[in-house]
């Protein structure tokens, strides 16, 4: 199975040394090295980030590979960017230009309303969005090597990200306890690859880490989701979005650490100024909500 | 006898060793803390991003203790690990441990779309024997202190060494199914 070549093995190796950390959005080198200071294990250069996308709307795309270079020129930690779902040739640039990761990720206007991009040709890994396990099992499919909830970006509201992570565990739970028989159908149903699901039967989990993103904007907003099952936390808004940023940074690498440590959390939690202002689900229309994109 | 292998546990890939050290008959723990280090008979500094595991090394107050600890006892570090062992602050947000006499050049082979698979030798004290190395924005050591052994190659690099209590590796052995080099650290050093 294509889980076990060596060029898939790599890319999914960078993903777990990712793992128990905190990724988080910058619009230039400045952010990027707070970030790192702060204790990021990697960036996401991005133009705008996805509260100013949401606000000041328009098509957006991929980063300039000049903004991406001067990042990775300023930190030592992996640099991700995004590309638009399903545009390989955004995908192409970023790879030339020597990013760690690339994002395909609903946040950018997508190029194709059918169809993502196939990743396994791709000498560098992808992460991609999913609301619920058979997204998730085609994105890996098609060679995605980390997967992350999808949640509301640019909301400042866990709510979305809450939901997509409960779906996703809670189907890896029903699955381990469905007999050999009942999988075929079940992968029918949700639209995902048999092999991938019989994987899951018997190892208990995504054969790529399940990373959390889209709403995080509190050190216990990224306990909770670490609690439900996120290996890592993407925050995108809610740092630079925030207050102090510097802090609000710090607090929310500790509370990733300790997550598990409600003592650590609460300190973590205290003097850290105003988080970004979030939006309730209900006041973002249904065509505006960023999570729906995506097949 | 069965060990206690602790994995320290702030950041990074410490599951996989955790499946590494069980895999090999011994019981493993995450440390995030002095108490539960102090249970330990050996360390694994595991792979990931070595300026957030230093980082929080320093703000949880570890630093001392986890010196104490490798200048007594065992410590294997890999990858982010090796470098958060060794001698070089360069582009690091504080000092490294130093506990091992090695100077390191981070990111040396590039970035991920460079990362490789490759075959390396071992030769784990006169005992020869192929690897499959898993090398991701991998370091490399550029010298060595006189009281650092190599242990493994790739080509001309080194990429495996040790003093007399601290084990290196620039790659991830707890990437392969192979559990030589754990098993190395368990069995042969104190």
């Amino acid at each position: 199975m294509f889980l076990d070549d060596k060029d898939f093995k790599l890319k999914v190796g960078l993903a777990e040394m990712l793992k128990g950390g905190v990724i988080m959005d910058v619009t230039n080198a400045e952010q990027a090295k707070i970030a790192e200071d702060a204790g990021a294990v990697a960036v996401m250069a991005l133009e705008r980030i996805p509260a100013d996308i949401r606000a000041q709307g328009g098509v957006a795309r991929m980063s300039s590979p000049k903004m991406i270079k001067e990042i990775m020129k300023a930190v030592s930690i992996p640099v991700m960017a995004k590309c638009r779902i399903g545009h390989f040739a955004e995908a192409q640039v970023l790879q030339s230009v020597g990013v760690d990761f690339v994002d395909e990720s609903e946040v950018l206007t997508p190029a194709d309303d059918k169809n993502h991009i196939w990743k396994r040709d791709f000498k560098v890994p992808f992460v991609c969005g999913c609301r619920d396990l058979g997204e998730a099992l085609r994105r890996i499919a098609e060679g995605a090597a980390m997967i992350r909830t999808k949640g509301e970006a640019g909301s400042g509201n866990i709510v979305e990200a809450v939901r997509h992570m409960r779906a996703v565990m809670g189907e890896i739970r029903r699955i381990t306890n469905m007999s050999y028989d009942e999988l075929t159908s079940y992968a029918k149903n949700i639209g995902a690859p048999l092999e991938l699901i019989i994987y899951i039967k018997e190892n208990g989990k995504l054969p790529v880490p399940n990373f959390s993103a889209g709403g995080i904007a509190t050190p216990a907003d990224a306990a909770l989701m670490m609690q439900l099952g996120a290996e890592s936390v993407f925050v995108g808004s809610g740092i630079f979005k925030s207050e102090d940023p510097e802090a609000r940074a710090k607090a929310i690498v500790m509370a990733t650490t300790h997550y598990d440590d409600p003592d650590v959390v609460a300190r973590a939690s205290e003097g850290l100024g105003e988080a970004m202002v979030g939006l309730e689900m209900s006041e973002i229309p249904e065509e505006e909500q960023l999570n729906k994109r995506g097949w | 006898m069965k060990q206690t292998i602790g994995v320290l546990s702030l950041q990074g890939d410490f599951l996989k060793h955790k499946t590494a050290i069980e895999n090999c008959g011994h019981r493993a723990l995450y440390v995030k803390d002095r108490e539960t280090l102090q249970k330990c008979d050996k360390l694994i500094i595991p792979g990931g991003e070595s300026t957030t595991q230093l980082l929080l090394i320093d703000k949880l107050g570890l630093r001392e203790a986890l010196i104490e600890f490798g200048k007594n006892k065992a410590v294997m570090g890999t990858c982010a690990g090796l470098i958060i062992l060794g001698n070089t602050r360069e582009h690091l947000p504080s000092d490294p441990l130093r506990l091992i006499d090695i100077k390191v050049k981070r990111n040396a082979y590039g970035r991920q779309v460079d990362s490789f698979i490759d075959k390396i030798q071992l030769d784990l004290n006169g005992k020869r024997a192929e690897f499959e190395g898993v090398f991701i924005r991998a370091p490399k050591i550029m010298d060595l202190g006189k009281d650092v052994k190599p242990l493994g190659y790739l080509g001309k690099d080194i990429v495996l060494a040790a003093n007399k209590h601290i084990l290196v590796a620039t790659f991830h052995p707890e990437l392969t199914d192979n559990p030589v080099i754990h098993r190395f650290f368990i069995e042969h050093f104190a």
